[in-house]
């Protein structure tokens, strides 16, 4: 070390006072030499191969900090780590017997799980393909596809629990391998069990067409919907299978699962929020120190970053400044500001409201249609009539953004919170218009306006199987979402790329080739998502057609990105977006649930067809099945079910919440006063420092 | 890759698999990278050989990088200082910028990428030239004066905990492990 690099250890740059031998006796100067090759081992320790002198001294710190840890955990060159490891080789020849054999097992389990790791890590799904996107259009967009993953991960595990436990039992059964009972209906009133297919006589091709399409004709009496599946348990040798029972736990279980699944993922990224999100902390460290994405290599779109990253370095300064401004903004302006805030969000209400009153009449037109619909109507038109919902939810979800988009540019917020904004309210409108759709849906099935719905329960007129009827429209949706994601694709996308790049015309050089939007991504994925979550009770394939459609759409996507798209100009970070998504799909979740539940548990079951025929409602089967269990059993379950039970454990529950919530807020506190101390300690040696080199040059 | 892997010995990749983050496969990789690299008569014995700078960055990899020569700097064990790697460098470098690598090493290995005096702190020099290489060298490309006075005092009243004008290792660090996209955009991957 020359004295240069010891006045950086104390000195701040331009001190004017000269180095002094006395700085080395300082004990918190001796203290950082000593600690500085572990460390920051500095450019000496790297190279320090050939001299033995420092290493053996590093070496022995490090095994006083833990001689278990790994070598590859220090950042040293390969040979300190080789080196790093023979003395910890060594050392743990000195120990012996159990101590000796613990650290062995220890480095084997270590190693086989570092072992089946690689491997798992070499099959995971489109792996190269991803490091491809990352590559060339960095983590933000990267992280988007994975995401897609996931989805395509969810969809495939909740197909598989579908599968096995409910599909599979029933194509058993209808094989005859094992004993299988039918459900008989019991119902008194025979009205509610009369359950009949439209003629299938005279059928044009195109018919089938629109049965593929919509769900109806010879799909709809098919494993695909919940009104096939009407046996109601399978014998195997002395074991009998329920399955109304497996039916409703199933489902029960593919909610809990995506649930946990979802919160598991999204803890990472919670954590990392709820440290980031207080007063904008460190967005410019964040941007300096991890803007760069090292994993791009492409000379363009390093181009491209370099000038996406000058417009946000460039853009956050000016947003600082204009905060700076804001905050001495008058009190009329800010009263001004708030009433045309006001104005506006009364306009977005309204355009929401149009869109979700379309929704509905297009939903009970639809539905009337296609109750009234006789053989003398024309086909093509009935299927646009059949998709009548789903075109007028895709209208809505195409214009809305638009109209937000430019309302929110009056409202005067900061560009990060405007784009936020701006997303809550186009999620708004995409949960919502399902929402809508499914209550349209629920007022035609439950509420019977012509005659009573007595015997049954319900429209049994019209829809004699209304499960069957909600799977159908959930099928549509799924369907038309496709096959508008690959239409836009193939003729809107593809025709600009060619038209951008081959013309020169200046209106079109300005229109510019199509930008990878995450956030519209994000959201049809999931709507996607929630249509089949809702799906999965009424049909149960669904998650099979699911997955196969998310399959499709990464390579549709993939290439979409790859030829036809640039790199947005407003970058969208990898850790937020990843929580983001996540949140949003949550939010998709607990919506799925709601109609879920009320099917299951609130509606009554259809007579006519399905598992259920015999009970109340679906979840009828449940107490039932309890009722005949061994009395410790039931007894056990009665009080964990019983509010005496549920009210004190939703008390515990809030008083271990309010502990960490108060746990949070004195660690947030002990924080702030360390950090004040440690400025005020730096401050103080600053100040002696100088006192001290002062009367050292004048003793001099 | 039957070729290249019959010149790692067994013995040798499991003493690399163990002293890196690395998988089999991915070290092998690198092996058959590295040895397209050199030239015909060293790759008998890969380990001995020491790729000079300017060859070593016509990597694809790191060659958008801004940060190229900063990297071969920080990871070569050269006694000349020329930031020339050898192939175990460079299994040192794919293991910092690997997914596996743990938050520490990684941020250690940033903070000397950034620290481009090498004086072991990350001064307002050091910030302003890291500055420049995000946002390009040319000169249309870079931030003005103002503009990045302010940046500067921005990002050390972010980071400077101890309030001396520099960013040290360790407020390195802490600010690192608070900065969610770090460990995603600090990887490289063959």
């Amino acid at each position: 070390m020359d004295s240069e690099a010891d006045n950086d250890v104390f000195l701040p740059e331009g001190s004017s006072v000269t180095p002094n031998q006395f700085l080395h006796e300082l004990p918190s100067y001796q203290s950082l030499v000593r600690r500085k090759p572990l460390n920051y081992g500095t450019m000496e320790s790297r190279r320090s191969t050939g001299k033995k002198r420092s290493l053996s001294r590093e070496l022995s710190h490090l095994e006083v900090v833990d001689a278990n840890t790994p070598p590859r955990e220090f950042a040293l060159s390969m040979q300190q780590k080789r080196k790093l490891r023979d003395e910890q080789a060594m050392h743990s020849q000195h120990t012996k017997g159990w101590d000796h054999w613990k650290d062995n097992t220890r480095n084997f389990r270590r190693k086989l799980k570092h072992d089946t790791f690689g491997f798992l890590k070499h099959l995971w799904l489109w792996r190269s393909n991803i490091n491809d996107i990352e590559g060339k259009f960095g983590t933000g967009i990267g992280s988007y596809f994975s995401f897609l993953r996931f989805v395509v991960l969810l969809n495939f595990v909740i197909f598989l629990l579908m599968f096995c436990f409910v599909t599979l039992p029933l194509v058993i059964s209808k094989m005859e391998v094992f004993n299988s009972t039918q459900v008989v209906s019991s119902s008194f009133e025979p009205a509610c069990s009369k359950y009949s297919l439209p003629s299938q006589v005279l059928k044009y091709f195109y018919s089938n067409i629109i049965d593929l399409l919509s769900g109806t004709g010879f799909l709809e009496l098919t494993y695909l919907f919940y009104g096939f599946y009407t046996i109601d348990s399978v014998t195997v040798y002395s074991f009998k299978y329920s399955l109304p029972l497996a039916y409703v736990l199933v489902t029960i279980v593919y909610l809990l699962l995506s649930i946990f699944w979802i919160v598991k993922r999204a803890v990472e990224g919670f954590k990392h929020n709820l440290v980031s999100d207080e007063e904008r902390f460190q967005s410019f460290c964040n941007k300096v120190f991890a803007g760069w994405d090292f994993c791009i290599k492409d000379q363009y779109y390093a181009r491209l970053k370099h000038s996406s990253l000058l417009h946000e370095l460039k853009t956050d300064l000016a947003e600082e400044r204009l905060r700076h401004r804001k905050e001495k903004r008058t009190q009329r302006e800010t009263i001004r500001i708030y009433l045309l805030r006001i104005f506006l969000n009364l306009i977005v209400i309204s355009v929401l409201g149009c869109c979700f009153y379309a929704v509905y009449l297009a939903t009970s037109y639809s539905q009337d249609y296609s109750i009234t619909m006789n053989a003398q109507m024309d086909d093509r038109l009935s299927l646009v009539v059949e998709y009548l919902p789903s075109i007028v939810i895709t209208i809505a979800n195409f214009i809305t953004p638009i109209v937000f988009e430019n309302i929110v540019r009056y409202e005067d917020y900061s560009p990060a919170f405007e784009i936020r904004f701006t997303l809550i309210r186009c999620v708004f409108v995409r949960l919502a218009s399902i929402a809508v759709l499914l209550v349209s849906l629920w007022t035609k099935i439950a509420l019977c306006s012509r005659q009573s719905c007595e015997p049954c329960g319900y429209n049994h007129k019209d829809y004699a199987c209304w499960e069957t009827n909600v799977g159908q429209e959930m099928y549509k949706l799924m369907i038309f979402d496709f096959l508008i994601i690959l239409a836009v694709t193939i003729f809107v996308e593809f025709p600009r790329k060619l038209l951008v790049t081959n013309l020169s015309w200046k209106p079109l050089k300005w229109w510019g080739q199509q930008e990878f939007e995450i956030p519209q991504n994000v959201l049809e994925l999931v709507y996607g998502q929630t249509i089949c979550w809702i799906g999965a009770f009424y049909s149960p394939l669904l998650p099979a057609i699911a997955t196969m459609k998310y399959f499709i759409i990464f390579y549709v996507k993939k290439i979409t990105l790859m030829e036809n798209c640039r790199p947005a100009t407003r970058p969208f970070r990898a850790s937020s977006s990843n929580f983001f998504f996540l949140v949003i799909l949550l939010i998709g979740l607990i919506l799925a649930c709601i109609p879920v539940g009320v099917g299951i548990a609130y509606l009554n079951a259809s007579k006519a067809c399905g598992p259920f025929i015999n009970y109340n409602t679906s979840w009828d089967i449940v107490p039932d099945t309890v009722k005949t269990f061994p009395h410790g059993l039931k007894t056990t379950i009665y009080i964990l079910s019983s509010e005496s039970f549920a009210v004190p454990f939703f008390l515990l529950t809030c008083l271990v919440m309010f502990y960490f919530i108060a746990l949070a807020g004195a660690h947030k506190k002990a924080v702030e006063q360390l950090q004040e101390q440690l400025a005020m300690a730096s401050r103080d040696k600053m100040f002696l420092i100088r006192r001290l080199a002062e009367a050292h040059s004048i003793s001099i | 890759m039957g070729a290249s892997s019959s010149q790692l010995s067994k013995q040798i990749l499991t003493e690399y698999q163990e002293l890196t983050y690395l998988t089999k496969q991915e070290i092998l990789l690198a092996h058959k990278r590295f040895s397209e690299m050199i030239q015909k008569e060293h790759r008998s014995n890969i380990e001995s050989v020491r790729l000079p700078k300017e060859r070593f960055l016509t990597l694809p990899e790191l060659k958008a990088n801004p940060f190229r020569h900063r990297i071969c700097h920080v990871f070569s064990t050269s006694e000349q200082a020329d930031g020339s790697m050898s192939f175990e460098d460079f299994l040192d470098m794919l293991s910092a910028f690997s997914d596996s690598a743990t938050l520490e090493v990684k941020s250690h290995y940033a903070f000397r990428i950034f620290d481009f005096d090498g004086d072991g702190a990350l001064s307002e020099t050091d910030l302003e030239t890291l500055v420049n290489h995000l946002t390009g060298e040319e000169d249309d490309s870079k931030l003005s004066n103002n503009e990045m006075r302010q940046l500067i005092v921005n990002i050390l009243e972010e980071s400077d905990i101890d309030k001396d004008g520099t960013i040290n290792h360790s407020e390195f660090q802490h600010v690192i492990s608070r900065s969610p996209d770090f460990v995603s955009s600090f990887k490289i991957i063959l």
